[in-house]
């Protein structure tokens, strides 16, 4: 070796150790405890869905995990969605799972594979009154009393002066090149404002909760599109901010089997074109739609950025025992 | 050459990015809720020393850059080029002034430094952590005055100039920190 390093980390560390403090992993145990008593208290039920399953997500964004079972392939599951959906639509009212969730490839400072996901149901909800619980959990988790509500129009009209569903593409190319440097040309309108978002948008929300809502219809993936009051189509969508960091999203769940049949459709057309490979889509979802699924909302939020939050933590690996890394 | 992707991309390695060799400081996955991925990510380029941010989309690749660190011992100056030697090989390398940059100040003969080789050629020069140089130049010395904690500019040997305590003379010999140009102490007598 050219270089000594000694007395560094990389000698002194034993990779049989957790990455997590024992301190952080307790108050993992505190959080989940506070959040089950949450739902409790509101006779909201926890029940467990399969996380192994023989079909996949369709979403062409998130990939996943390919397992064997009795000899054929099976998917680890990237939500616990489906299923809970499946129930509401058996007759299960509001509900809840709280559990793990795997995504391929995704792994970084925030994301880790494997990783905590809630994600919970509200009967008869719509996208806005699920906000409000969104932000009366996470006022309560996290001990921050402001919490603030803003359309995803209102944000990049406030910071870039643009508006996102009728500007023209040009135009978000231009604040694109503009505002992050890049080694591509963007694609498409939600590719720029995927980019302004993440490299521009987050860190101006400021430390409180964000709630943002009414997203382009082009991202609605489960959600309703619906016009707002300027008559723009919106997907009736919403995401949790704190701290500039992504926490939640939650959705006025589409209820229509015949969309929600041809966005399955869309999707996996979308990831033929592109290459990506093309599991089998949930189609036992679309059945449970057409015996009718409840008007509901519904929302997931990652749980170890939470704690990540809750404890002051900089990075997912000091939240989890054993990241993939050591896993 | 070989190629790295974005999934491979990690702090000290080496890749080409417009043309010229760079070190990853940082990579950073960035994931929208339901949008695509990229890898926000900071790379010094070796030849300016400047520090770039570049975003890519996940899954992109950037070429390998032929870039190796190695130790070896600092020879002389020639008054144009700096030569170096490769201790095993006694292989010999001689790096422009352009190369050799700040490190100059430090470079003692026969102290061993990092020298980073781009295509077989010196394209940096590392000095050792803390090194150890006689004072050429600085005020008389005031004995006496060790506690005060007062400091005055003291030349060394190889030019550098560094702030060392009141009661230091022309002659001693001191050990600094190349990295904060910082005096550590008097270095011991052989």
């Amino acid at each position: 070796m050219g270089r000594s390093y000694m007395g560094s980390s990389e000698m002194t560390d034993s990779l049989w150790q957790p990455t997590a403090s024992l301190e952080a992993l307790r108050r993992r145990a505190e959080l989940l405890t506070d959040i089950r008593r949450f739902f409790a208290e509101r006779k909201v039920l926890e029940v467990e869905v399969p996380l192994l399953s023989r079909r996949a997500t369709s979403d062409p964004h998130i990939e996943s995990i390919t397992a064997l079972c009795n000899g054929d392939p099976a998917y680890l599951a990237t939500s616990p969605e489906f299923g809970l959906k499946r129930l509401l639509a058996a007759g299960l009212g509001d509900c809840y799972s709280l559990g793990k969730a795997f995504r391929e490839g995704e792994a970084g400072g925030r994301h880790n594979p494997e990783f905590t996901m809630l994600e919970w149901y509200r009967r008869g909800w719509d996208d806005r009154r699920l906000m409000v619980e969104v932000g009366e959990l996470l006022s309560r988790v996290l001990g921050i009393g402001q919490v603030q509500s803003m359309s995803y129009r209102e944000l990049f009209l406030r910071e870039l002066q643009l508006d996102p569903h009728s500007a023209p593409e040009e135009a978000l190319r231009h604040c694109t090149a503009r505002e992050v440097e890049l080694s591509f040309a963007p694609q498409s309108r939600d590719e720029c404002l995927d980019l302004l978002m993440s490299h521009r948008l987050e860190a101006a929300m400021g430390d409180g909760i964000t709630l943002l809502y009414d997203f382009p219809a082009s991202q609605a993936a489960l959600a309703k599109v619906v016009k707002d009051d300027s008559g723009t189509p919106v997907a009736r969508r919403f995401e949790a901010y704190v701290g500039g960091m992504e926490l939640a999203n939650g959705y006025w769940e589409l209820t229509d089997a015949g969309e929600q049949l041809q966005r399955f459709e869309t999707d996996q057309r979308y990831r033929g074109m592109h290459k990506l490979h093309v599991y089998p889509f949930e189609e036992r979802l679309v059945d449970a739609l057409r015996v009718g699924l409840p008007e509901c909302a519904g929302v997931a939020l990652g749980i170890d950025r939470l704690l990540m939050l809750a404890g002051g933590y900089s990075t997912i690996d000091q939240v989890i025992a054993f990241p993939i890394e050591r896993a | 050459m070989a190629s790295y992707s974005t999934n491979e991309f990690k702090g000290g390695l080496k890749v080409m990015l417009d043309g010229d060799p760079c070190s990853i400081v940082e990579n950073e996955f960035v994931k929208p809720g339901k949008g695509q991925a990229f890898n926000r990510v900071k790379l010094r380029n070796l030849k300016t020393g400047r520090v770039w941010e570049r975003t890519f989309r996940s899954g992109e690749s950037l070429e390998a850059a032929d870039v190796m660190d190695r130790e070896m011992e600092y020879l002389y100056n020639d008054g144009e080029f700096f030569h170096f030697m490769e201790p095993e090989t006694f292989e010999q390398h001689q790096a422009s002034a352009d190369a050799v940059g700040d490190a100059a100040k430090w470079l003692k003969e026969q102290d061993v430094c990092t020298v980073t080789l781009y295509n077989g050629a010196p394209l940096a020069v590392t000095p050792p952590n803390h090194v150890i140089l006689e004072i050429t130049d600085t005020d008389p010395g005031l004995r006496g005055d060790t506690a005060q904690g007062g400091t005055k500019p003291a030349t060394l040997v190889t030019g550098a100039v560094v702030k060392v305590p009141l009661f230091l003379e022309i002659g001693e010999t001191i050990k600094v920190d190349t990295r904060t140009g910082e005096y550590l102490g008097r270095a011991k007598e052989d």
